[in-house]
């Protein structure tokens, strides 16, 4: 699977697709490969301020529980209720319905620093370390 | 672990391989000045015969229950243990204290656990338990942190009825992280003041936490404990330190508890001097990934036959590291066990009449002593098996010191825990203690007959 073009990527597998002045969050397809069977996502609530790479929640599969990180600053404005019951959504689609968050992005600025489908794509091919 | 025999020449030619010349020059970072020199100061080795008959003359020293009439409880208690528990547990089979690694490799260990939390979920009325803590001062302190992670919150509200020792843990625990703790003082009934109860309860507060029966023996009300929390959206915590109380009482399950821990010495374990203990910690489903601790669960292998697993590992710390829901990586295996068996020998008409009994004897004892001259009953809220005395004349050390060379340990003093109430002490009676120790502990203290 390609990564999708237009989106922006983190060295720790979060994408974040930016609409207007806000942006979606979520895992990428070599993340949740690597989970394998997700079964509970943790995610904060609404209104909560996240700088850019802190930790806004938990994924959990049946092999770990790792972390979930912020690509930019801003405040969370929108949680994927759909999650809750149905956390599969992330391994079945996780650039579409497998989405997380949605945050107000406080710096533009800060997406400079992520990787284009390209370059997250050759940093996959080097290892991804 | 293996003992492993070297002989003279193996550990010659063990120095020899490393390099050094004798067992003396392994020690040779350590400062000369501070190293033992020459043997240790120990009197010369006794016969079998004659070490036998010295450890029974230590042991003679010892003021147990067996040798003393003893009304002790404040989290420890006195109960009957099936001659059945012990003859299991040391089975080689289950002789462990620990989950082993490689769990499922161990079915029998693993069905156990499975069992005990079901036990610890019907005797709590809750919908989840984990395979144990370490006894109930860790586990209370545990459910006030999973009340923290749970909740987002900083404060909690304790009651001051709460044992002493489970809110000093509680401090301990909660003082790194900064997370403030508000006490609530006890009324005249010895329960706990639901006025001021009610007024520390903020948005702030993630938990209210009470015990019940309270350290002073008193049935709190768990329910209006419960709502104080709830209006404000906090959890309600019920520690539970005398489980057989269970067998009678109203489960906290049902009256709203969130989490409930227990201290489980009472099922099968001795007391022991204080431990080992085990701790119970049950809460509802929806909360169990904020739970610590580590869970069994029943499932099926391939071939449809039910098989016992560790579940929800992931956030433990051998797979989460320092991110874990907490530091406790293992359960009392064999305490549990103990407890376990004791139960389910007992089985549920067997509790209910072990808690009856409780309730009997110490009503005998306190309306004999609440006519006893010079004593009186402190508070007058309804007890379980424990209840705090009044001593009017002389003071409490000088009365318990006196009992205690007659073979008597009619209670604790409360002097160290409470300064206020140092003109009483703690007495608890359980099913072990017979009527004529009872009334005997009555005559001692001046009430006659």
């Amino acid at each position: 699977m390609t990564n999708p073009e237009g989106l922006k990527y983190t060295r720790e597998h979060e994408w974040i697709k930016v609409e207007g002045d806000k942006g979606r969050v979520g895992i990428t397809h070599y993340a949740q490969d690597q989970l394998g069977d997700v079964v509970f996502v943790e995610l904060p609530k609404k209104g909560r301020q996240l700088r850019q790479m802190e930790a806004f929640g938990a994924v959990e599969s049946v092999k770990a529980v790792s972390d979930l990180y912020c690509p930019v600053s801003g405040e969370v404005v929108e949680v994927n209720s759909a999650l809750e019951q149905k956390p599969e959504l992330i391994n079945q689609d996780p650039y579409g319905q497998g989405w997380m968050i949605v945050v107000k992005v406080r710096n533009a600025k800060e997406l400079t620093a992520l990787m284009s489908a390209q370059q997250y794509t050759s940093f996959l091919a080097q290892g991804a370390k | 672990m293996r003992y492993i025999p070297n002989t003279d020449a193996d550990c010659r030619q063990m120095l020899a391989a490393i390099g050094v010349r004798s067992v003396e020059d392994l020690f040779a970072d350590i400062p000369r000045q501070v190293r033992v020199k020459g043997d240790l100061k120990l009197p010369p080795a006794l016969s079998e015969t004659d070490l036998m008959r010295h450890m029974r003359g230590l042991v003679a020293k010892d003021a147990d229950v067996e040798s003393y009439s003893s009304f002790l409880g404040a989290g420890a208690y006195n109960h009957f243990a099936p001659t059945i528990t012990n003859h299991l547990i040391l089975r080689g089979e289950f002789l462990t204290a620990y989950t082993p690694y490689q769990p499922e490799i161990s079915q029998g260990t693993l069905q156990a656990i499975y069992e005990y939390q079901t036990l610890v979920c019907q005797l709590t009325g809750m919908e989840v338990a984990n395979a144990s803590m370490y006894e109930g001062g860790s586990a209370l302190a545990e459910a006030v942190l999973m009340a923290h992670r749970a909740t987002g919150r900083e404060e909690v509200v304790v009651a001051r009825t709460v044992h002493p020792e489970y809110r000093q843990v509680i401090r301990t625990y909660l003082a790194p992280l900064g997370i403030r703790i508000r006490e609530v003082p006890y009324g005249a009934a010895g329960g706990t003041d639901l006025k001021l109860l009610r007024a520390a309860v903020t948005e702030q507060t993630a938990c209210v936490a009470v015990q019940s029966p309270n350290f002073f023996g008193v049935v709190e009300e768990v329910a209006e404990a419960a709502a104080a929390a709830h209006a404000k959206g906090g959890l309600a915590v019920v520690a539970v330190a005398e489980p057989v109380s269970l067998g009678l009482l109203t489960p906290p399950g049902e009256l709203g508890a969130d989490i409930v821990v227990a201290e489980g010495q009472a099922f099968g374990n001795p007391i022991s001097f204080g431990g080992p203990y085990l701790g119970f910690f049950a809460t509802k489903e929806r909360y169990v990934r904020s739970m610590p601790g580590r869970l069994v669960g029943q499932t099926e292998d391939r071939d449809g036959r039910v098989g016992y697993v560790l579940t929800l590992s992931t956030r433990e710390q051998h797979i989460r590291r320092e991110k874990a829901t907490s530091n406790i990586c293992t359960n009392e295996g064999l305490c549990a066990l103990a407890a376990t068996i004791t139960l389910c020998a007992l089985g549920k008409q067997g509790v209910r009449e072990m808690a009856l009994l409780n309730l009997r004897k110490a009503a005998y004892a306190k309306g004999k002593l609440a006519k006893a001259k010079g004593f009186a009953l402190r508070f007058d809220g309804p007890t379980f098996n424990e209840f705090v005395v009044q001593a009017k004349r002389r003071p409490v050390r000088q009365i318990l010191g006196a009992l205690a060379r007659k073979r008597m340990l009619a209670g604790v003093a409360l002097d160290r825990f409470y300064p206020e109430l140092r003109d009483c002490f703690l007495v608890c009676v359980t099913e072990q203690n017979r009527r004529e120790e009872i009334d005997g502990l009555v005559k001692a203290l001046g009430g006659g007959g």
